[in-house]
């Protein structure tokens, strides 16, 4: 499990759109780089976030080794309704890391 | 004055040939690291076909000049009102002259509400940054964005 921070509001008004930030631990190594001894670092990244509300797709993203190490991904949401928001992170080898969070609409 | 195994008034040849071979492989290094021009059309025809991309509807905030390429903060904005009949599906972003041109692809949806993404880059070079938004409608827009950089990233491991 990565070390994974998210700034989302824990309750909203109806219709009210949300900025979610998400910040996770990773090297993000792309691969093109070499050490002191001219070897080659093997590619190690994150290559996959994925934000559902229940089970709603909201947002996903592919990352390639261009986005930078610590990965930080802000986007929106329309709050509409009560429901669990659950953060994946998947990396090269298919190891994920999860988060959740209870988010309230009132009225 | 210089002071080579020629002396301070006549460089040896020996010594001119090292200082050139230095300066071409200096030369050399950065474009080892960068897409070429083909490799950008690919990335973009693996995505989009022969499909109409018209210039318009996408906004990137980026600054014009990164001290340091290792992380740069960019944002991407669609005009779009984001309901269920009319959204942005997806934002493609590609860096033509870093060592792939692919960055990220961002799925969005209605539930999104507003078409705006933001994340941190890395840029080896000074270049145009392309931003690709598919629309609902199945419509193609682009907006792009001119960055300097002073230190590159990617390459700092070589030095």
């Amino acid at each position: 499990m990565l070390n994974a921070r998210i700034s989302v509001p824990a309750v909203a008004r109806r219709g009210e759109i949300l900025t979610i930030k998400t910040l996770v631990s990773h090297p993000m190594e792309t691969g093109f780089r070499r050490d002191a001894m001219n070897q080659r670092i093997p590619r190690n990244i994150l290559t996959e976030f994925v934000c559902r509300l229940d089970d709603e797709l909201v947002f996903r993203v592919d990352l390639h080794p261009a986005i930078s190490a610590n990965p930080y991904l802000a986007f929106h949401l329309r709050a509409t309704r009560s429901g669990t928001l659950w953060f994946l992170w998947r990396d090269q080898n298919g190891e994920v890391t999860t988060e959740r969070r209870e988010l309230q609409v009132n009225d | 004055m210089m002071r080579g195994s020629g002396g301070p008034t006549k460089p040896s040849r020996r010594l001119w040939l090292r200082r050139a071979a230095g300066l071409s492989l200096l030369t050399l290094l950065p474009r080892e690291l960068m897409a070429t021009p083909q490799e950008m059309r690919e990335a973009m025809t693996a995505v989009f076909g022969d499909r109409p991309i018209t210039p318009g509807r996408v906004q990137i905030g980026l600054p014009a000049l990164a001290e340091n390429g290792n992380s740069v903060r960019l944002s991407v904005s669609v005009d779009s009102p984001m309901t269920t009949e009319e959204y942005v599906d997806f934002i493609q972003l590609f860096s033509p002259e870093n060592p792939r041109p692919d960055v990220a692809r961002f799925e969005l949806s209605p539930a999104s509400g507003l078409a705006q993404v933001e994340t941190r880059i890395r840029i080896s070079a000074e270049q145009d940054i392309v931003a690709v938004a598919g629309l609902s409608d199945g419509s193609l827009w682009s907006g792009s964005a001119h960055i300097v950089v002073t230190e590159a990233a990617c390459i700092d491991a070589l030095i």
